[in-house]
């Protein structure tokens, strides 16, 4: 009975904070709105981040375990890549789904160009990178990620927009970086393809610094990780960081890191080390190592607040029960939270006054302040994973 | 590698041998059971997929797996692959279990 009421009470709540968002003559804006993945059910959540709520859910998505978003420029539509191959694409102000194909038959990830007439898909099977109009998600370029005198079909990983209507992406298998420029594809153009060149053993991902110049490969298989200057004609790779765990024996790792969340912050990169419970630190100016930080467990996500003062990481399996808060001119941890079992990601707002964390294991998705570090809402979520915000359509690789 | 990853999986059958031959492999209860299911689509699943048709990882449908023996698969999972990302698991999974989640893949889960 007081269940009832309560559920009564929630439910006219959130349609009050409906009405009061949305304004009178039914337009609003996007800058403040976001995609939840509910990671089991094959649906996302539309939320707003100016009253924190959900603005209601679009499902039939397929399988969107390891699933993630890029926004169009006007940012109005979420493309959504699923492990599946499914690409679909949502109107975030209606929240329907307005497209939808099977592009592969296992992918990873995908990027939107700088110009955002583009999607661009990473996948497993076939290994390589499918290229569709955005607008239409009719295919424009298929890259095929063939390797090695044999012929083989890599895995591919870590793909990113670049300036210049390029992507970068890496070959799992085939330990290479690759880049395609696709300014002409959509005039009926060929997508131009540079083999950058070798970046080691099993690169895992990847991440484009904000201003588009460095291409960072994580390599699984090494001590170390491969960078690429896009700035330079014809960009090599140059390796950096190079054996950062001399001598120890690597610990295993039950969660792959991701690079995407890497954070540069007060001229220093921040990367999840892997095999060990560390944040690397590096001087961004020459990416010598300048120091390490000792973590809670193999870092997953080690991103910056959008000021760079703060990095928050989260964790692999099975201290995945806990996020960490490094404070950025002291390199210390500030902060210590158990948010609950599986906390899979962490989104800041636009500006970072606040952060996002979905906790999967308990259906629900904390909002913290990050001056006070105090949790100010929680929203009931079945099994979330990754939350991405429309600010992203105006970032470079994201 | 493969050599060592024969004798590990030859050391892990003679280990299991007794439990199999008498009792099928222990198989653990119930609640346990859902457990390792739940571990097997999330923690699993991050490498291999939630449905287990393969990511960073490779499938482990029976399709794919056809022909491959329990034990072999057993001793992948507690011993990881060396070289891989496929960690060890042994610890958090015990061998009798980790034989029962090798019967699972070589079955199929239900839906
Ligand atoms: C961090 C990523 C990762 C996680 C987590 C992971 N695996 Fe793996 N697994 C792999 C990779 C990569 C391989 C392939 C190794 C190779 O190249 O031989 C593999 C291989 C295997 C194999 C051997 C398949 C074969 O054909 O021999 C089995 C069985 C397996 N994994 C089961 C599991 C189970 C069960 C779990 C969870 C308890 C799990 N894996 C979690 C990455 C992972």
């Amino acid at each position: 009975m007081i269940a009832v009421f309560r559920k009564t009470l929630q439910l006219l709540a959130m349609m009050f904070l409906g009405i009061a968002t949305a304004r009178a003559d039914g337009l609003r804006g996007t800058g403040d709105l976001g995609v939840v993945i509910e990671r089991a059910g094959g649906s996302v959540l539309i939320v707003e981040t100016t009253g924190q709520t959900v603005l209601g859910r679009v499902t039939g998505l397929g399988d969107l375990s390891h699933a993630s978003v890029v926004f169009s420029r006007d940012e109005r539509y979420a493309y959504v890549f699923g492990r599946d191959g499914g690409l679909s694409k949502i109107d975030l102000l209606t929240r329907r789904l307005v497209g939808r194909i099977i592009q592969s038959g296992n992918a990873i990830g995908g990027a939107i160009s700088d110009d955002g007439r583009l999607v661009a898909v990473s996948n497993y099977t076939p290994g390589g990178v499918r290229i569709f109009d955005a607008k239409t998600l009719a295919p424009v370029a298929d890259i095929a990620a063939i390797y090695g005198p044999a012929g083989q079909r890599s895995k591919v990983v870590g793909l990113v927009d670049a300036p210049g209507g390029r992507f970068v992406f890496s070959l799992y298998d085939g330990g290479e970086i690759w880049m395609v420029d696709c300014r002409l594809c959509i005039d009926g153009g060929k997508p131009v393809l540079t083999r950058i060149g070798r970046a080691g053993k099993l690169p895992y991902d990847g991440l484009i610094t904000g201003d588009g110049r460095f291409y960072i490969a994580g390599l699984f298989g090494e001590d170390g990780l491969a960078m690429v200057d896009l700035w330079q004609d014809p960009p090599v790779i140059r390796r950096i960081m190079d054996g950062y765990g001399k001598g120890e024996a690597k610990l295993p790792v039950y969660k792959m890191p991701h690079l995407e969340g890497w954070a540069l912050a007060d001229g220093r990169f921040f990367f999840p080390a892997i095999g060990r419970h560390e944040v690397l630190v590096a001087d961004a100016g020459n990416f010598r190592e300048i120091g390490r930080i000792k973590m809670h467990g193999q870092p997953v996500f080690a991103m910056a607040r959008p000021d760079g003062r703060q990095i928050w990481v989260n964790f692999a399996h099975p201290l995945n029960d806990t996020v960490q808060v490094i404070d950025v001119p002291s390199l210390k941890i500030v902060k210590t939270f158990t948010p609950g079992p599986a906390v899979l990601h962490m989104e800041f707002t636009p500006r970072g006054e606040q952060v996002w964390i979905s906790v999967r294991d308990k259906d629900r998705i904390d909002i913290y302040d990050t001056r006070t570090l105090k949790r100010v809402k929680s929203l009931p979520v079945r099994k979330p994973s990754g939350i991405f915000f429309t600010a992203r359509a105006h970032r470079i690789g994201l | 590698m493969n050599a060592r990853r024969i004798t590990a999986s030859v050391l892990v059958s003679l280990l299991l041998y007794p439990a199999v031959s008498q009792a099928g492999g222990a198989v653990p209860d119930p609640s346990r059971r859902q457990q390792l299911i739940y571990l097997l689509r999330q923690d699993c699943g991050s490498c291999h997929g939630m449905t287990l048709k393969g990511g960073l990882g490779p499938a482990l449908l029976p399709e794919a797996l056809a022909g491959r023996r329990a034990e072999d698969l057993a001793a992948s999972i507690l011993d990881g692959v060396p070289d891989t990302p496929m960690p060890p698991w042994r610890g958090e999974i015990s061998e009798d279990e980790a034989l029962w989640l090798a019967g699972q893949l070589l079955k199929g889960l239900k839906e």
